[in-house]
């Protein structure tokens, strides 16, 4: 009897042993006790208190100000000189030049416009077209190229992306370099003069390389060909551009220079992003230490004027303009950051009043449970 | 199985007969049935990719991003590359395919598993072994003991006595008691005889395959005899074969045509109100679309008008666009695919993952881990979590899930002496502990081990031989119903019909007074050793008026003796005046019994002079055998006898919590969530239960008891309740009433109520305040309450009342329960959850989650689904927030470049910003992040409101993170435009480009977004900063990868932005402008933030703040002292079972079937009954053959 009492023990004791999880663990289908799985991840908990809020918003205030008031100062010690030459108001030089312009017109019509700049230019100086109303970016005319094209595929030569349509082939030939954008390539040629206190005018000698990104001018825009100079051959078969001239191989007499990898054609075909832009045009290269690099003045501004706007609103600039570190001039930065600092301590002294007001009596309050 | 795995679904004309022949295969063939094999697969390796292509591409997101893959193939339209819609949908519908094919392999291989179960069949005269799926309709089966049955069948014959076969429905209905089924006489003759059954060539006609599992009609033809079938016959598939060696079946449903099968249908899909929010969200974000579009589309129009038309010189129209119209008809497609951002395709699958993520934790949890049963929690639908946040009602089954079914006898009072209790030295009652010492009942050899009693005084007083303490347990040991069972010597078990009868005589047993054996007409009895054997004269059975039972029994000495056991006020009644001191003692320790929930029982005890009582039986005899007023006539003779009656005590059982009830109750209640019980049970072990886990108080203002039984009673006493909980109600009733039946979605307001109330409502009533007329009053009432107890309520009626309240009140509902008659409710509510107990698979089968022990609900809703839905709203706010500001950028830009539909970004990042750059750190919130950590969510039960108020993602909060969106969105286009506005590098080249302003924009915008995700991130682990860092070291790594040398000259077309990140990420003033972009976009959220925990802090600020503040984390909950009360009340009566059983062990009218279900929650019953029914079988043998 007491033997059947034992068995009858055991029967329960296995039972709750291998609950427990001793007996036959590897069968036990207890979960890990992993931090992971248990959800007890060594972690970081920050919470937004006064001491960690307010000293920020403090901090921040004390920091962008200072930031905000150096960018001002830069951008404003930044020379820069703009002219407007379209020719909409009839007293300027180049209003004839603008009213009779068409595209197909030969006969190259040019305007002088005269300046004066109050101020010497001591450092480099660079020279800018500018465009308003001019949407390059917008989809239609962004899409409108083929990159391959440009990097020198011949296949891409010979038969251009769909993209380009309706600028891919003219005279049943493909166009190189196809599409709108190459189509529409800024063509004014800006020169300009320095007229002595004597009255004579002297020629500022313009650089036209080294105006485009380096990546752009080696890796991304390549003649056909590969190191065949003779772009003429390279380009036989294909079509200039609908609205230029003369074509493609024909840009810069320099080989380093012409073809896809024209300067100038490369600051076009990179696409601004707001329809006020300005491009680069030419570098005025400081010359010595001694001489300004552009003396104040009289200057004459020469407009070879090709390039209509008109039709839609548009306007062309002239810029002239020195750089600092952040770039060219634009207050809006500094601006920004001393309106942000400032607000930010102003929000800073407001959220301490609240605390002292109100955080104290909450911090103290109980927990209702 | 077909090619194209489509004969699932070919439509069979609708079979108006079954028709088959025994071992006629060829006959039966020609009527096409299924065969055994049953596929639950949805694919096979051919049809897996169009089928499942087509269900994926059902879903609206998918099939939206369909639509614009196509508008992206129409050139005109085109404003993206198609690898930017492409490479999202491939992944998702993969990752989804990878899902469902591995959901589909694990059915494939359940599948195969049972269909290759072996069974033999008999096949040419022989018995063969088969493989389940080749089982046909007509084919003879032999099956032996536990085995599956195989598809249901016709029993033939069985191995037992009069072709009886035991079977366990245990899968089919959850209940665990066997169930008895018996063949027909003229099949069941053939026996095992081989022959015999190879040439039964019997032929069945009965209903088509449906899914009653409790009705069958059929006729057997067999030798030009007709016999009818019934549901008695019938083996049905998914039941278990018990205590029977073997049986012949005959199939007559196979495969999918079985009840099991047919009942198997289609899961309810449960949603989450997020989810329904979300649709709803979506349709909103469409009409944003369409509206930002059409704006775009007009300003388009315009433009082109205005200036296009002009500009055509440089840009002419395509040739396909006449005017302006047109190209904004076209730009608005256009507009459509850039801005398709706003309704993200990750979304979803984020969602997803993040459900699965947060249910794995679930099924991780040790603290959800149950040793004794060896069951983790299981969250069985990954798609519900969040929605563990959100609950605010909870209907809980009572037995089984508050309770364990379990009766101890844990004190009494025996001649104004109670017992019981532990006292320590100082006489201070002590807190009973695993650690308190047992009882030692060694000296009984016949003790049950698992009896545990801790006051040692009772020992003490039965050895002294008090003559009291001996009667007491006497009477215990022969006032009763229960059936002995001894299969080996000193082994014995007991089968009660009710556990509370049960524990009375195990307790009896133990102290010395052994019940041993019964026979109709006598009772053995050991007695401290000694075998005695009384002479069973009568038993006064138990019903629900009498509330008692006695015995009368003779003595071996002679002496007849009545013994009573029954409800306090009952045996009061009748006891002798004599007793009146004794009686107030024992008053006084009924008192302190029921205080604790216990449950009490009185007992006493006459002797009869030999003299009446044969008078008496005389009496009753006539009465008994009487045609007219049988009953009336018993219950005088019963009254007449059971009067002056000697106290003898009484007795407190208790019946068994789960473990922590009270204080999981206590803990779910603090965070404002709703219990209601729902229960098959009585009133009274309702009521006591409700005591006892502290759902009913003392304290409570009132307690409604609505037990009427007309509806306008119902109707008067839910008005009385509530016209004394808040008399003004009842008058703003009528216009309620009208304004309801039209407006469906009705929600009922929420009353706020002074004062405590309890409302418990019988099952009757119940039916009634269940009419449409009536639900609204009867639920408002109910929602007054702070407790609701319904009793007596039956499967459906549980799911009405759960469907009643998701009805009329906004609120989420959980459903709690373990066996076979929650399951209703359980797929009513929605989120069911299934008690892994002893009563079947059934509820957990059908349940969302499962765990073994109530307690665990606490810490699924309070820590589980707290963070689930936290962390889904964060995740859901900051996705939304995410993709709206990515979104609007470009809508800001559309001003600038003509309305053309031209991205801000490049499209590469347009591609990969959902998917690479952002992904991880948003999962890794979502799956990581902690408010505060588990201990002190329950410390804190209050920080479950939010989550019931739907606090943290609405519609509000939907439209504040819209305006959020526009405000970044807005810095975001506006700063770097201002920034880089004509302005020029440090070298004087170009930097306000197309694609240097593509490149700032999008670096500011990840940024931006980044740290706005380190602002929402509460809780920092090291896979966070992984992710967050990590997603930012990819960004550069990938943009500068994308827009290198090598990359361009590969793939010329695909990477233009060559040079770009070289050239303007060396920029300082680009930097600045990342800086400033970020700052503003994160510092009025800060401020915001800052100053609302400042002026309006909420519960989870406070609870924050204190953390932070301690180091420790709070002490683990206190096991807190059993709640004890002074109470007045006691639990009016304790017997828990049905009358009619005396009548069965005194008439041996009874048959086995009845045996079969004689306790059918009994543990000892589940685990042996058969062969408890053999033994009585063997004793009423002879009973059996006359009722066959």
């Amino acid at each position: 009897m007491a033997s059947s009492y034992n068995a009858k023990e055991e029967d329960g004791q296995l039972s709750g042993a291998a609950g427990s999880g001793g007996v036959g663990a590897g069968k036990s289908k207890k979960p890990d006790n992993t931090a992971f799985k248990q959800q007890r991840l060594p972690a970081w908990q920050p919470i937004l208190t006064a001491g960690t809020v307010l000293p920020a918003f403090f901090v921040i205030g004390l920091i962008f100000i200072p930031i905000g008031i150096g960018l001002f100062v830069t951008s404003n010690n930044i020379k820069e000189f703009e002219i407007d030459y379209t020719g909409i108001d009839p007293a300027s030089p180049c209003y004839n030049c603008s009213q009779t312009l068409t595209w197909n017109s030969t006969k190259p019509c040019v305007c002088k416009v005269p300046f004066t700049l109050e101020q010497s230019f001591e450092s480099d100086v660079f020279m800018y077209y500018g465009l308003s109303n001019f949407y390059q970016n917008h989809r239609r005319y962004v899409k409108s190229r083929d990159d391959s094209q440009l990097n020198g595929d011949a296949s891409s030569l010979t038969s251009p992306s769909k993209e380009c349509e309706p600028y891919r082939t003219s005279d049943n030939k493909p166009i190189a370099p196809c599409g709108a954008i190459a189509n529409s390539l800024f063509n004014d040629t800006l020169t300009l003069y320095y007229i002595n206190p004597n009255g004579t005018e002297s020629l500022v000698p313009l650089q036209k390389k080294g105006i485009a990104w380096w990546t752009d001018k080696n890796v991304k825009f390549r003649n056909p060909g590969g190191n065949n100079f003779n772009l003429t051959a390279v380009f036989q078969g294909t079509s200039k551009p609908v609205n230029w001239r003369k074509p493609v191989y024909e840009l810069d007499t320099d080989p380093e220079n012409n073809g896809f990898i024209n300067e100038d054609f490369i600051v076009w075909m990179r696409t601004a992003a707001l329809p006020t832009f300005r491009k680069l045009y030419r570098l005025i290269e400081k010359k010595n230490n001694m001489i300004p690099t552009l003396q104040r003045g009289n200057y004459t501004l020469e407009i070879t004027y090709n390039y209509p706007v008109r039709r839609f609103d548009g306007r062309k600039r002239m810029i002239l303009s020195t750089i600092s570190w952040m770039g060219g001039k634009n207050p809006f930065l500094g601006i920004a950051y001393i309106t942000v600092g400032s607000v930010c301590f102003f929000l800073g002294v407001v959220l301490l009043i609240i605390h002292q007001k109100y955080g104290n009596r909450n911090n103290s309050a109980e927990i209702p449970n | 199985m077909s090619f194209f795995g489509l004969d699932c679904r070919r439509k069979k004309e609708k079979e108006e007969e079954r028709h088959l022949r025994a071992n006629d295969r060829e006959f039966n063939l020609t009527f096409q049935y299924a065969t055994n094999a049953i596929k639950t697969s949805k694919y096979n390796l051919f049809t897996f990719l169009p089928m499942n292509l087509f269900e994926q591409f059902q879903r609206i997101a998918n099939a939206y991003f369909l639509f614009l893959l196509i508008l992206q193939l129409i050139p005109e339209i085109s404003s993206l590359s198609w690898f930017t819609t492409v490479v999202p949908l491939m992944l998702v519908l993969t990752a989804t395919a990878a899902k469902d094919a591995i959901e589909d392999f694990n059915r494939h291989k359940s599948d195969s598993q049972v269909n290759n179960r072996q069974v033999k069949v008999l096949m040419d005269g022989q018995l063969k072994s088969e493989k389940w799926r080749n089982v046909q309709v007509g084919d003879i089966i032999k099956l032996e003991n536990n085995q599956f049955v195989t598809a249901d069948l016709l029993l033939l014959s069985s191995s037992e006595p009069l072709s009886l076969v035991y079977i366990e429905t245990a899968e089919l209905d959850g209940e665990t008691n066997l169930k008895v089924k018996q063949s027909l006489t003229v099949s069941g003759d053939m026996g095992d005889d081989i022959e015999a059954l190879a040439a039964f060539n019997g032929e069945v006609r009965c209903e088509p395959p449906n899914n009653r599992l409790d009705k069958f009609t059929g006729t057997l033809i067999f030798k030009e005899q007709k016999y009818s079938l019934d549901n008695d016959k019938i083996l049905l598939r998914g039941c278990t074969l018990r205590n029977t060696e073997w049986c012949f079946g005959l199939v007559i449903f196979a495969g999918p045509e079985t009840k099991l099968m047919q009942n198997c249908g289609k899961t309810t899909f449960k949603r989450t109100s997020i989810d329904r929010l979300m649709n709803v969200l979506v349709l909103w974000i469409f009409g944003f679309l369409a509206l930002m579009c059409i704006i775009l589309a007009i300003g388009n129009g315009i433009w082109e008008y205005q200036k296009g038309f002009y500009f055509q010189v440089f840009l002419p129209w395509p040739e396909s666009v006449p005017n302006s119209a047109f190209s904004a008809f076209l730009t608005f497609w256009s507009y459509v695919i850039i801005l398709n951002t706003v309704v993200p395709i990750s979304l979803y699958v984020s969602v997803e993952i993040i459900r699965l993520g947060n249910s794995f934790y679930i099924d991780w949890d040790r603290k959800m881990y149950y040793p004794r049963s060896d069951t983790p929690a299981e969250a069985r639908t990954t798609t519900l979590n969040e929605e563990l946040g959100q609950i605010k009602y909870i209907f809980s089954d009572k037995t089984g899930t508050l309770t364990q079914n379990i009766m101890t006898f844990n004190m009494c009072s025996i001649n104004g002496k109670s017992y019981g209790e532990v006292l320590d030295f100082a006489g201070q009652r002590m807190e009973i502990t695993e650690r308190t010492p047992k009882v030692d009942f060694s000296f009984n050899r016949l003790a049950d081990p698992k009896f545990v009693f801790h006051d040692h005084s009772l020992v003490e007083a039965v050895k002294l031989e008090i003559l009291e303490v001996h009667a007491f347990f006497r009477l215990l040991s022969l006032c009763h119903t229960v059936m002995p069972e001894e299969k080996k010597e000193g082994e014995l078990l007991y089968q009660a019909q009710s556990p509370d009868e049960g524990a009375l005589v195990t307790a009896a047993r133990n102290f010395g007074f052994v019940f041993r054996s019964r026979t109709p007409e006598s009772i053995t009895v050991v007695e401290m050793g000694e075998t005695k054997t009384y002479e069973l004269l009568a038993i006064l059975d138990f019903n629900n008026v009498r509330k008692r039972m006695s015995v009368i029994v003779r003595c071996p000495e002679g002496k007849l003796s009545l013994y009573c056991k029954g409800a306090d006020t009952i045996i009061y009644e009748r006891l002798h005046p004599a007793c009146k001191t004794l009686k107030d003692v024992t008053t006084e320790h009924l008192d302190e019994f029921a205080g604790e929930g216990l449950r009490t029982l009185v007992l006493a005890y006459k002797d009869l002079e030999e003299g009446y009582f044969e008078d008496w039986r005389a009496r009753h005899h006539t009465a008994s055998t009487a045609l007219e007023e049988r009953e009336e006539k018993l219950d005088e003779l019963y009254e007449e006898i059971e009067k002056n009656l000697q106290l003898l005590g009484a007795t407190a059982i208790e019946d068994k919590l789960q473990d922590g009830v009270p204080q999981t109750i206590e803990q779910l209640a603090k965070a404002d969530i709703k219990m209601w019980v729902l229960t098959g049970d009585k009133q009274e072990t309702a009521v006591n239960i409700g005591y006892a886990c502290n759902m009913l108080r003392e304290e409570m203002n009132d307690v409604f008891i609505i037990s009427a039984n007309t509806a306008e009673d119902v109707r008067e006493e839910l008005r009385n309740a509530r016209r004394k909980i808040k008399p003004e109600t009842i008058e703003a009733e009528p216009i309620f009433e009208v304004k309801q039946p039209k407006n469906k979605s009705a929600v009922l307001p929420e009353d706020t109520v002074e004062g405590e109330y309890g409302l418990v409502i019988n099952g009757h009533s119940l039916a009634y305040g269940l009419e449409k007329s009536m639900e609204v009053e009867f639920l408002r009432t109910a929602c007054m309450c702070k407790t609701v107890i319904c009793c007596r309520v039956t499967p459906l009626q549980k799911a009405q009342v759960v469907q009643l309240v998701k009805k009329y009140k906004k609120a989420i509902t959980l459903a709690i329960g373990d066996g076979a008659n929650d399951v209703s409710m359980i797929k009513a509510a929605h989120i069911g959850v299934g008690i892994s107990g002893q009563e079947g698979m059934q509820a957990v089968l059908s349940s969302d989650f499962s765990f073994a022990q109530f307690r665990y609900l606490q810490r699924l809703l309070l820590v589980h689904g707290r963070w689930s839905y936290i962390r889904m709203c964060k995740f859901l706010n900051y996705f939304f927030y995410k993709n709206f500001t990515f979104t609007l950028v470009h809508f800001w830009y559309g001003f600038f470049c003509g309305f053309s539909a031209q991205t801000v970004y490049d499209e590469w990042y347009i591609t990969l910003y959902n998917l690479v750059y952002t992904s991880l750190p948003v999962l890794g919130m979502s799956l990581f992040d902690q408010d505060v950590s588990d201990r002190w969510s329950l410390e804190y039960p209050k920080l479950y409101e939010p989550g019931q108020l739907n606090m943290y993602f609405s519609i509000g909060s939907f439209i504040k993170c819209l305006l959020h969106s526009i405000y970044s969105s807005l810095i975001l286009f506006f700063i770097p435009y201002g920034a880089m506005y004509d302005t020029m590098r440090d070298d004087g080249k170009d930097l306000a480009d197309y694609q240097s302003f593509a490149l700032l924009a999008q670096t500011c915008l990840l940024i931006a977004v980044s740290i706005q995700l380190g602002l929402d991130t509460a809780y920092w682990t090291s896979v966070n900063q992984l992710f967050m860092w990590g997603s930012l070291a990819i960004y550069f790594a990938i943009t500068l990868t994308m827009y290198s040398n090598g990359m361009y000259l590969i793939f010329t077309a695909s990477f233009p932005f060559i040079g770009t990140a070289r050239n303007s990420l060396n920029q300082p003033n680009v930097w600045l402008t990342i800086l400033l972009t970020t700052i503003l976009c994160v510092l009025p959220v800060v401020a915001y933030r800052f100053s609302r925990t400042e002026l309006r802090p909420t519960i989870n600020d406070k609870v924050r703040y204190k953390v932070s503040k301690s180091k420790h984390a709070p002490p683990p909950q206190a096991t807190r002292a059993r709640i004890r009360r002074t109470s007045s009340r006691r639990s009016g009566y304790a017997f828990s079972h049905a009358q009619g059983y005396g009548d069965l062990i005194t008439s041996s009218r009874y048959l086995r079937k009845n045996m079969a279900t004689f306790s059918p929650r009994s543990k000892t019953n589940a685990k042996q009954p058969g062969t408890v029914l053999k033994t009585y079988r063997a004793v009423k043998d002879t009973v059996v053959d006359k009722t066959l």
